[in-house]
């Protein structure tokens, strides 16, 4: 298993939930399995693509499939015949933040609760929909604009003013799961948001590094995240300095 | 509009750059009447304050007339001519709230720079740098102010606008670094440094008890204006020891309260990793502490030593052990202007306290790179030159 770092939630000693292991992070294939399907697919497309006959289209395709097989460590074979040479299969990111918001409990469990909220201090979430009382619609934006990420996610736990978790549904774009704890804080400072994101890169051990490259980022997305929700809740704005004017940069 | 933006170490330009505008509900625009240059500025010119970046524009001590406000803003109209606080303030978290304004959890944009190099972030500061918010400063002919409920303050009719403009950043940050000695009737008050800051803790001294004021400075004509205007005993660190100098002039006992109204001049050590990292993120580097090590060995013992020059890193041979052993009382911060600036108003108002005298210069916008130049190299006897757009 990849090891990120210790969870902070094991260190706080409370539970998190897991997103489930489907669709994009699955991964049934060996990390020395993978190199060779990359080496041997790239060799093979190559060959194939030199020969202009129809052997050469075979081989670019069966190139082609080795080369996916690789990068993505998913194998639509080895899952036929029920094989698994996958050898990190756990792979979930996983960021707890807590900050200290000077409102009442229910105030800040509310304004959480409505999920069509988030996006107001959740910088990359583009619109999340209430579809039930515990289904839910996420789009987010992919950095840079390239494009948007989609999928549904269920409510799998709820205390009021206490507890919420959610967790995306099996084949997501991304994998994913959130947990958001609300505890008094001491000497009537308000209220204590503990904030566990957590998901699976697609793409299986390749996007695992990937992952692990990106982690730092991701880390500060949910911390910056938090900070937005604090000013929100506070002081009614985010802070901010976009659109204020600069000389010539 | 005009403002005067920094564009590298010693490269400050007048620029034609887009007017502000409300960004959020909280927020006012201010049509800048008088902004003045500050000690710390010079840090930013030098290179010593990391996350500037070019066409950043700079200032932060200034005061104006309001020229549009935010659905939010409760207080102002426009006309109303105010002061406005150098420090950010939301007025809603748990340190605004118990009134520690330069502490606010809210006020910065960017927390994460500070808390990678402070491991907390302070408020957001007006053209400071990014790692404190990044906000555009008042060197300009319009200025956006956040927060204007809590940062801004009217100017009581009677107080003149070349005293006003000082209440926004050196009077209070001179009252702070006095108030943070805790002054007892008849205790002696040392301020290192006769600048701005330095003559507003000197008066600010007397106003809270001392029973006797002693500047130290080494250019001749901020002493005289230590004497003349905040009747303060003098020093020139070039002429005399200022160690033994301070001991005999208190029976061998020490001065009660010493403040640093100097702080960091920089150079660069070596330190441990993490700070490199934190460094090399931010490209801070560490302050000389000449002054501090100076006032913490020329303290009486129990004293207090107050701390508002600026710093930004890592000292290097504090002596801890002289203070550890003299059990002094250190305070620091940078001022919590929302809390002073109402009653330093009313001070100057009540005639107690008169800032003018600081303002050497009056000079256009157009003059600010000169302005400071001067500022910096003290020619023509400049304590502040003040900039009206």
């Amino acid at each position: 298993m990849d090891t990120y770092k210790s969870k902070m939630s094991d260190v706080l000693d409370t539970q998190h939930i897991l997103p489930p292991a489907t669709g994009s992070s699955h991964m049934n294939v060996g990390t020395t399995e993978r190199i060779g399907s990359v080496v041997g697919g790239a060799l093979m497309a190559y060959y194939g693509f030199r020969k202009p006959n129809f052997g050469g289209l075979i081989l670019a395709a069966a190139g082609g499939a080795l080369l996916y097989r690789g990068s993505t460590g998913y194998c639509p074979m080895n899952s036929m015949l029920g094989r698994d040479t996958a050898d990190a299969k756990d792979i979930s990111i996983e960021i707890t933040r807590s900050l200290t918001i000077n409102r009442p409990r229910s105030e800040v469990f509310q304004f959480w609760r409505q999920f069509e909220n988030l996006p107001q201090f959740m910088q990359h979430l583009q619109e999340v929909r209430q579809q039930g009382p515990k289904r839910s619609h996420w789009v987010a934006k992919i950095p840079k604009g390239v494009g948007t990420v989609e999928w549904d996610a269920d409510i799998v736990q709820e205390e009021t003013d206490t507890l919420i978790a959610w967790r995306s549904l099996p084949t997501s774009d991304v994998d994913n799961a959130g947990e958001v704890r609300f505890t008094d804080a001491p000497a009537d400072r308000g209220t204590v948001v503990q904030a566990t994101i957590s998901y699976r890169p697609p793409a299986g051990a390749v996007g695992g590094q990937l992952a692990k490259l990106l982690n730092p980022a991701f880390e500060q997305m949910v911390k910056n995240d938090l900070h937005r929700f604090k000013q929100l809740m506070e002081t009614g704005e985010v802070t901010t300095i976009e659109g204020q004017p600069a000389g010539a940069r | 509009m005009k403002a005067l933006c920094w564009n590298g170490i010693n490269d400050l330009r007048v620029e034609r750059v887009p007017d502000p505008s409300i960004l959020n509900p909280g927020d006012a625009i201010v049509r800048v009447t008088m902004s003045s240059v500050c000690g710390s500025d010079l840090h930013l010119l030098d290179g010593y304050v990391p996350t500037m970046k070019a066409g950043d524009i700079i200032g932060h001590e200034f005061m104006g007339e309001v020229v549009e406000v935010g659905p939010g803003v409760k207080k102002f109209v426009k006309g109303d001519r105010v002061v406005v606080g150098s420090v950010l303030g939301c007025g809603s978290c748990e340190f605004c709230q118990t009134d520690q304004w330069s502490l606010c959890d809210n006020s910065n944009p960017n927390p994460e720079i500070l808390e990678k190099a402070y491991g907390y972030a302070g408020a957001g500061i007006f053209g400071y740098s990014h790692a404190f918010g990044g906000y555009a400063g008042s060197h300009a002919e319009y200025i956006r102010v956040p927060y204007a409920d809590n940062g801004a303050f009217k100017v009581p009719e009677g107080v003149t606008d070349d005293a006003a403009v000082f209440t926004s950043d050196a009077f209070p940050t001179g009252f702070m670094a006095a108030d943070m000695c805790g002054i007892e009737p008849g205790d002696t008050v040392v301020v290192w440094g006769a600048g701005g800051v330095g003559q507003m803790a000197m008066q600010s001294a007397w106003l809270l008890g001392a029973g006797r004021v002693i500047a130290i400075d080494r250019f001749r004509d901020r002493l005289a204006k230590a004497k003349q205007f905040a009747k303060a005993e003098t020093l020139n660190y070039e002429e005399v020891d200022i160690l033994e100098a301070l001991k005999e002039m208190t029976g061998g006992r020490g001065p009660d309260r010493c403040i640093d109204a100097v702080g960091m001049e920089a150079h660069t050590t070596g330190v441990e990793q993490y700070y490199d990292k934190a460094k090399q993120t931010l490209r801070l580097q560490t302050g000389r502490p000449a002054v501090l090590r100076q006032a913490i060995m020329a303290c009486r013992k129990g004293g207090t030593v107050s701390i508002v020059g600026v710093y930004g890193g890592l000292l290097d041979k504090f002596p801890m052990g002289a203070a550890m052993n003299k059990a002094l009382t250190l305070r620091m911060g940078q001022m919590f202007a929302q809390k002073y600036i109402p009653q330093l108003l009313d001070r100057v108002a009540a005639g107690e306290v008169d800032p003018s005298y600081m303002l050497t210069h009056k000079w256009g916008l157009d003059q600010s790179p000169e302005g400071y130049k001067m500022f910096k190299e003290k020619t023509d006897d400049c304590m502040r030159v003040v900039f009206t757009p």
